[in-house]
Formats: structure tokens, sequence, C-alpha cells
């Protein structure tokens, strides 16, 4: 060790990821110019605008990784600006419908596209704050208590607090101060992403040990699986408990659905015990048919999802039946950015953005949308497998599975695959709290992601000083 | 770790695949039944956001699209809306459209294989899809006189029927009105509301609706009008004008005996109101057309001509056609009723003086009149004169063409001059067609009163139909044709009474057009 010789060098992939951006910004400006083009006829200064937005965030955000997280992955970055981009160009192109629509109606009309922009902006600040801040992800660990905690607040302030402080449109998941709202489920899961890695990483040896066993002997072979210890149930309880107040008293569906289903993958990971997986299913389909018996919300949304086009349904099966119109009129090539209508299914810039695309871009486009985010997930999950701590491990697929079943629910709500839930599409849909949060979802993953491609020799990037939590 | 993270990936996969699986079964599968749904209002905007194509007669708009500030950007208004409701039809998001408007369709939105190269210069230079428009054949002076005096008797009150006039040269439709008519601009506006009010207060489902087109959709006995085509058969037949016929006071067409029917006797054939027929033993073929004896024609149905030579004429004329006439509005098909109708002596001896099975639409009345004015030449009836696209180019135009020859010249003449009979014979029964102040005109019609077999609650018959079919020559040349159909417009038992409300109607119509069109 005396005598290092030349290190090999290790790719760091930020010129791909620079080149990716180009891409990406390319792509968001020619929609733009499809919008404007079909419906103004020529091109406006907005245009200016909507390419200046994927550019500022794309290059903040990649001088900032380079400098911080050179080995991060050259993807996930390219992929969140490319989502954000178009969602914002969608946004603008409901904005315009929605102006027609409210000028011949004579209704009130404000826009959205300038707040997403300014919220995407805040966005950016967070994540390059969080990035510079989390030098190593395994700091996390030593905060998990303190994180969880705030998580927990966070998730169940808006179901304490009055509806006039929490209720909007009949889910009470808001914190509205002074004409401000912010979701602080959004922030919450990934506190609790934090949380449960951490915790679970700490049990992991006691959680694995086998109680009783289930099934029976066929042969050598044992069919069946090994139950865990009574005592371990505490905290899956816990958790099933908290959702289930989530949705009892904020009926919101989709928030309590992801948090499960997302403690039960830990557990899972954790543990690689299916029997996790298993009474995790039975304790949802519980509380699923509980809330069914007992919340007409859960009822409307079960029987607009299984006979949308009953008369019965006409009034509350509205958006659904008309996300669909523009989902079928859309077909297989969509009608065109800017010359479909969108803006008549109810609220299409938050949770029903997607079906907005299928309506103007078609079946094309929403799956090359679907692509995007299994690229994203792919490589949130390939993070996962190569980063060497378990912490890590555990976090970067907590963080990978939320995007990934958050679009599953939203999606399948839109598309009428389950029922209606209400989450938004991350990076896409419309929305403060939703932008933030992905945005601090994404430097998080861009942290462990840099860890696992770090190259074992090099140091890692953080200012001299500082101590790193001991991992495992 | 590793491991179960991989099976968490394969979780994944298998969701996102069922996301793309029933994208696939939204979009594609299942895309034009919901493209289609009638709650979808993205068809409708998409229809609605090109102007469509104006429908004119005579130079003048009667369906044009106005531009409008909702999102439904083109309102379709009918400036004369009521006057040419029975041709124009009405454009509605809610109940779908009619009339031209329907038979158009293709030409007037701009989506007709026809207009192919003007969809692709739009495209091409920008400009949004654009309809043609459609010329109609209808004369301006004829269907406001149609208008004008058939839906209110000269005492003012309200009355239901149809007016239809032929060029008898072309087979051009110069005038069609159906009598109550409604505003199809209420029934096309942009407001749902005012559209299911109008809508329910037309009565839609009622056989007596508005919304029935009374001029070609609607069926009605044609009473003694229908002797013109017996009279046709048996002009072919050997009979002449001068010919004389029995025309006894009574007839017994199932044994052939004549003799009074002593009060109203199902099995026995009278003329109007018990009259006798030229001192009740014999007239001339003539005298009987003018008169319109039911015994006379009975009695030459059964006795001298049969079923068959009756079917036979009367599909020259148009009847019982195997394809439904379209002009291009589709037309009910005129029938002379059913074979047992032709074949038994009782039925076919009201069949010759158009009861028993026989029904007729006003446009089938005028076809009639129409053949026998212009030689017995029968002409395809048609609406539509031009269709233009939206560079004024011509996409098509209508040459005239000849259905049939419904009977030889010289035998045709010998028509006419009984139908001229019944407006200026002192026995006819059409005087009230006769035109006097326009010099060299020659009117020839035939009237009918027809029972609609139905009795009233109060257990008498209702009143019978009137109809008087009829054309004009001006030295010598067919002018024009003119069905004209009153319903209930005549007194049980009384021939004269259908003369004396439908002829007015079409004296009226054929010297509007006269006056208009001087000269030949």
């Amino acid at each position: 060790m005396s005598a290092p010789v030349t290190q090999p060098r290790y790719p760091t992939r930020r010129n791909a990821e620079l080149v990716l951006l180009v891409f990406a910004v390319l792509i968001v400006v020619a929609a733009e110019a499809a919008v404007e083009a079909t419906r103004d006829g020529h091109f406006s200064s907005h245009l200016i605008t909507y390419a200046a937005v994927p550019i500022g965030v794309g290059l903040v955000a990649h001088l900032v990784i380079r400098r911080v997280a050179p080995y991060a992955d050259p993807l996930l970055l390219p992929i969140a600006v490319l989502l954000n981009g178009l969602g914002l160009v969608m946004i603008h192109r409901l904005d315009l419908g929605l102006k027609q629509q409210a000028d011949q109606n004579g209704g009130t009309f404000s826009a959205a596209a300038p707040t997403q922009v300014l919220w995407t902006a805040i966005g950016v600040a967070l994540f390059v704050g969080l990035i510079v801040l989390v030098r190593d992800h395994r700091i996390l660990q030593r905060y998990a208590y303190t994180l969880a905690l705030v998580g927990l607040v966070f998730l169940l302030l808006p179901t304490i607090l009055p509806a006039r402080f929490a209720e909007v449109n009949g889910a009470r998941i808001w914190i509205r101060l002074a004409g401000f709202s912010i979701q602080p489920g959004e922030f919450a899961k990934i506190l609790l992403t934090i949380f449960g890695a951490a915790y679970l990483v700490a049990k992991r040896d006691v959680l694995s040990l086998a109680g009783r066993r289930l099934g029976f002997s066929l042969g050598r072979r044992f069919i069946g699986f090994d139950l865990p210890r009574g005592r371990d149930f505490g905290p899956v309880l816990a958790a099933w408990l908290i959702c289930i107040a989530v949705l009892v008293r904020g009926h919101d569906l989709g928030t309590s659905l992801l948090f499960f289903g997302l403690f039960i993958v830990l557990l899972y990971v954790t543990t690689e015990r299916v029997s996790w997986v298993v009474i995790g299913v039975l304790l949802f389909a519980v509380g699923a048919y509980v809330s069914y018996k007992l919340f007409g919300t859960v009822q409307t949304r079960v029987g607009v999802w299984l006979h949308v086009f009953d008369a019965v349904h006409d009034q509350d099966g509205y958006q659904l039946r008309q996300s669909l119109f523009g989902l079928g009129t859309g077909g297989v090539f969509g009608t065109g950015l800017g010359a479909g209508h969108p803006e008549l299914v109810p609220l299409p810039a938050t949770d029903f953005i997607i079906s907005s695309f299928g309506e103007e871009t078609g079946l094309f486009g929403a799956v090359a949308i679907l692509m995007l985010y299994v690229l994203f997930v792919a490589r949130g999950l390939a993070t996962a497998l190569s980063v060497r701590d378990a912490f890590g491990k555990l976090f970067a697929t907590g963080l990978s599975f939320l995007v990934a079943l958050q679009l599953f629910v939203v999606i399948a709500g839109v598309t009428r695959l389950l029922p209606e839930t209400g989450l938004t599409t991350p990076f896409l849909s419309y929305g403060g709290s939703s932008l933030l949060a992905n945005w601090l979802l994404l430097a998080l993953l861009l942290r462990v992601s840099d860890a696992a491609r770090r190259p074992a020799t090099a140091p890692p990037a953080r200012p001299a000083g500082e101590k790193v939590g001991v991992p495992g | 770790m590793n491991r179960s993270i991989r099976k968490v990936a394969v979780a994944l996969v298998v969701l996102l695949a069922a996301l793309f699986v029933n994208l696939n079964f939204v979009q594609v599968v299942k895309g034009s039944e919901l493209r289609d749904d009638s709650r979808n209002r993205r068809v409708l905007l998409n229809e609605y956001a090109s102007p469509r194509g104006d429908v004119n007669v005579q130079g003048t708009a009667i369906a044009h699209s106005k531009a409008t500030s909702d999102d439904l950007k083109y309102l379709r208004v009918y400036p004369q809306g009521r006057l040419y409701a029975a041709v124009s039809g009405y454009y509605s998001f809610i109940y779908g459209t009619s009339g031209i408007e329907q038979a158009e369709d293709g030409v007037l939105s701009g989506n007709s294989d026809k207009l192919f190269g003007s969809r692709v210069s739009d495209l091409l230079t920008g400009r949004n899809q654009r309809g043609g428009s459609v010329e109609l054949t209808l004369d301006k002076a004829a269907q406001q006189a149609a208008y004008a005096n058939l839906v209110k008797d000269n005492r003012g009150n309200a009355r239901a029927g149809a007016v239809v006039a032929l060029d008898p040269a072309t087979g051009a439709i110069l005038a069609a009105v159906s009598s109550p008519s409604f505003d199809p601009s209420l029934l096309s506006s942009h407001n749902s509301r005012t559209i299911q009010r109008t809508w329910t207060s037309l009565r839609p489902d009622s056989a007596t609706s508005p919304l029935v087109n009374r001029a070609l959709q609607q069926r009605y006995p044609p009473g003694s009008t229908f002797k013109t085509i017996v009279s046709a058969a048996a002009l072919k037949d050997g009979v002449t004008a001068e010919t004389n016929l029995i025309s006894p006071n009574g007839y017994f067409p199932e044994t052939g005996a004549t003799g009074p029917c002593n009060g109203t006797n199902p099995a026995c054939v009278q003329n109007f109101g018990g009259e006798s027929c030229h001192g009740g033993k014999t007239a001339t073929l003539t005298y009987a057309f003018a008169k319109s004896c039911n015994t006379t024609f009975a009695a030459l149905a059964v006795e001298k001509l049969g079923g068959r030579k009756i079917a036979d004429e009367a599909k020259l004329f148009g009847f019982d056609s195997t394809t439904a006439l379209q002009v291009p509005l589709s037309v009910a098909t005129s029938t002379v009723g059913t074979r047992a109708d032709l074949s038994r002596n009782g039925f076919l001896a009201r069949t010759a003086f158009g009861q028993q099975d026989v029904s007729m639409t006003p446009l089938q009345g005028a076809m009639i009149a129409s053949a026998v004015a212009d030689d017995g030449i029968l002409m395809q009836p048609y609406l539509v004169d031009k269709e233009v696209a939206p560079n004024l180019s011509v996409l098509n135009k209508t040459e005239p063409t000849q259905l049939s020859q419904v009977l030889d010249p010289d035998l045709d003449h010998n028509l006419q001059s009984m139908m001229e009979a019944v407006v200026t014979a002192p026995e006819g029964t059409g005087h009230p067609a006769r035109i006097t102040d326009i010099p060299g005109v020659a009117v020839g019609g035939k009237t009918g009163t027809a029972d609609t077999g139905r009795t009233l609650p109060n257990g008498r018959a209702e009143a019978p139909h009137a109809w008087f079919i009829g054309y004009a020559m001006q030295n010598g040349v067919a002018k024009i044709a003119v069905a004209v159909l009153i319903e209930h417009g005549g007194v049980q038992g009384n021939e004269t009474t259908g003369g004396e409300a439908a002829a007015p109607v079409a004296k009226a119509v054929m010297e509007a057009y006269l006056r208009a069109h001087p000269g030949n």
C-alpha cells in the first residue's frame, strides 16, 4: 500500500447524462411547439419559457451532481427532467383548454402552468439542498426515529385538523395555512421509507426468525411457509393501524395502500420471507373489505369502477367516464397535442394527467411515458442491487417501489383497471407537494446510486471532518 | 437481499404489464365504442368545429352555419325555419339529423369522398375543414304559396297535411311542405335544455307529430285520385274517354248485381252520399271521372280490368317499387295493397276508388299528375340540383332521368282531357283549381275524399282526408304538377268537399309558380 499504482479510471457517465438531458429538452420543446402550432397556428414567446425550464432545471441539477455525486446513475435525472417538462407542457395545454371553457361558460379560470414552473424551481432548489447536505445516505439511519416521528405527524396531522384546514374535494390530506396548501403525506412517504429501511435493517435478524410452520411435508419437501413469531407482528400491525387511520379519517385510499404496500415490500426484502407478503395481503384485504362496508366514499368508488356507464353513476362516474372517452378517442396515435379535448375531464392536470396524454398522444404516447417510469424504476432497483450496504439496498428498493406503486395505482385508476384512488403521477402531475417530494426522492435515489457505482477505492464525496454512521 | 429485490422487480413488471394490457384494451379494443358513446362530447366538438355548408334555395340559404362564441364553434340556423323544415330537416347534437342535413351530410360536413381534394388543400393551407353547399330544386314562390295556403284554412284554423309540387318535364321538386311544421333552429340549438324542451313539445312518438314528414314519408288512402291510374289502365285496355260504362246507384261486386244499396251495406258500393251518376244507368269514362262515380270505377275494375292490370299500371306510376325512392330523402313506397285486395272482387272494387289498402304519399300523388301532364313520361323526382364544393366548383349536378312511360302520348292526351274536365266540366269536382286570369293556362286535376276507415270516440266516422292532384299547362307545355293533401279536410259522404278544401291550395301554388315564371 505504500506506492499506489495508477488507479483505473471509472466512468462516471456524466457526459451521457448531459446528452440525455439535451434529448429531454428537445422532446419537451417539440411538444410545446406542437401545442402552440395546433392551438394558435404559430409559435409564441412561451416556447422560450418552456425550453428554459428543462434547460435550467437540467443544467443546475447536472452541475451539482457532477460536483457532489459524480458516480450517480446517468438515467434518473434526464427521465425526471423529461417527465417534469412534459407535465408542464400538458398543464399549459390544459390551461389553454380550460381558459377557453371558462370564457365560454363565463366561469373563472386561473392558469396552473406558472405555478407549476414555480414549484419546479423550488423542487430543484430542494433537490440541490438535499443532495449537497446529505453526502452519504447512511447518515440518515441515525435520524431514523426522529424522521419517523415527523413523518407520522405529517401523515396524521391532516386527519386530526379541523376540516377547514385539511379538507379539499372530500379528502382530508391537506394542511392549509394562509392561502398555501401542502399535502404532507407526499413528504411523509419519503420519511417513513427512511425509517422503515433503517428499522428493518436493525431488526432483520430477529424478524427472520421462524415461528410456527404452516403447511405440510411432501416426502422431503416442505410445502407452505414459516410464520413469523407472534411478537414480531407488532410493527406490521402498527403500520397497518396507521394506514387504516389514514383511510378512515382522511378518506384517502391511495395513500394508505401506498404506505402499507411499501412496508410489506420492505419487510419482504429484508427477511426474504413470503409469509410477510401473504400476511400483508390478508391484512390489506381485511382493511379494504371493512372500509368498503363502513364508508360511503369507498363504496361509491367501487360502484363507479364496476358500473361507470350506468345511469346510477351519471354524476359521480362523470370524471372516470370522461377519462375513458378521452383515452378511447385518442386511440392508437392520439388526436395530436393541442387537438383533443382533455379539458373535458374534471381536474385533468392532477390525477388524470395520464389520460390527457392518452387522448392527445394516443396509446403510443401513453406507453412511452409508461416506459420512462419503467426505466426510472429499473434504474432505482439496479441501484438497490449494486449498492453494498443493507440500508442502501432497502432504501433504494423502497424509493423505487414508491414510484412504481404510485404510478400503478394512478394509471390503474384512470384506466379503470382498479377503483380510482386519488394519487398524483410522479413528476408529471400538477401539484406542489407531489413535485417537491419527488425531486427530494430523486436526490436521495441519486445519492444511493452514487454510492452504488462509486469504485471502492474512491473517497466518498463528503466534507472533511464529518462522521459517517456505521453501516448495518 | 438481492434475491428478494429481484422478485420485487418481477412483481412490478407484472403490474406495469397489466397497465400496458389495460391501456391497449381501453384505447384500441374499446376505442371506437368509447369514441362513439353518445355521452362523449369530443366527436361532437370536432364536428361543430368547422363550418357546415349552406343549403340553398334559388341562391338563398335556408340552412346556414353561424360562428358563435361557445365551445361548439358553429351554430346551425334556418332563417325561414318552418317554411322549409320538411326538406331541410334539423341538425341536433342530441337527436341526430334529418332531412337534407342527414341525406347530404357528407357534402355539408365536408367528409364526403367527393370533397377529398378540398380536405387535402385545407390541411396543407392550415385552414379548418369546410363543408360543401347544396342547391335545392325548390322554387321560392311555389314553396311559399304552398306553405301559406296549407297551414291555415281561410277561416284561420290550423290544418295538417302536405303539398308537393313537381316540374313534370324534369321531376325536380318545386315545393314540399308538411303541416304542422316545426322550427329546426330550436332543435339545432347549442342549449340542450332548449333542444329537449322543443323535442318533447313536438311529441316525437306520436303519429301526428310535426316531425312526421307528411309530404314524403306519410302514406294516406288516395281516395278518388287513384281513379286516374284506373283510367290509365282502362285506356290502355281499349276503353275510350267516350265509352259508356255501367254506372248503377249501387253495385254488389261479389255477385255483380246492381241496384240500390239500401243503407250502408258493406257488400254494396255506392257513390258519395248515395248520389246517382248520370241517371244511374251508364256514363262515359270522362263523365264518371269528372263526377268521380265510385260504382262506375268499381264495376270497371271488377267486370273489365281485373286487379292485375290496375296493379301493373300503378307500378308504372311508381307504386310498389322494389327500391324505395331517394330524392335523396327517403320516400315511403306507395302501395295498391295486398294480393288479396287485387284478386277478391269485394276488395278490388274498393281498391278501384282508392280505398281498401291503397295508400300513397303526397309525392306519389304529384308524380301521377306529373306523368299525365308530361305526355305519360314519369320523371324521377329529385330535390338536389347541385352539390357545390367550398371552392364553388360543382361536384355533382342531377341529370333528370325518366322512370317510366305510364301511357302512350296519344292515350295520355285523352287522360289529360279527362283531368281538365274535372276542373272545367259542369259535373267536375275540381272547379276551385281553375286558373282564369293567366292567359293560355289549362288546369287538369282529380279530387279525392278518402275515408280513413277509423271511427272517432263518439262512434262517428273520422272526417275523410281531402286530396287534389293536378297540373297546369301553359300554351300546351306542362309547367307544374301538384298534389295537396289535407288531413280530415273533407266531409263524410261528400266528394266535392275534397276538391273544395284541397283544390284552392293547389291553384294557389300553380298560380304563384306560373306568375313567377311567366311565358315558356
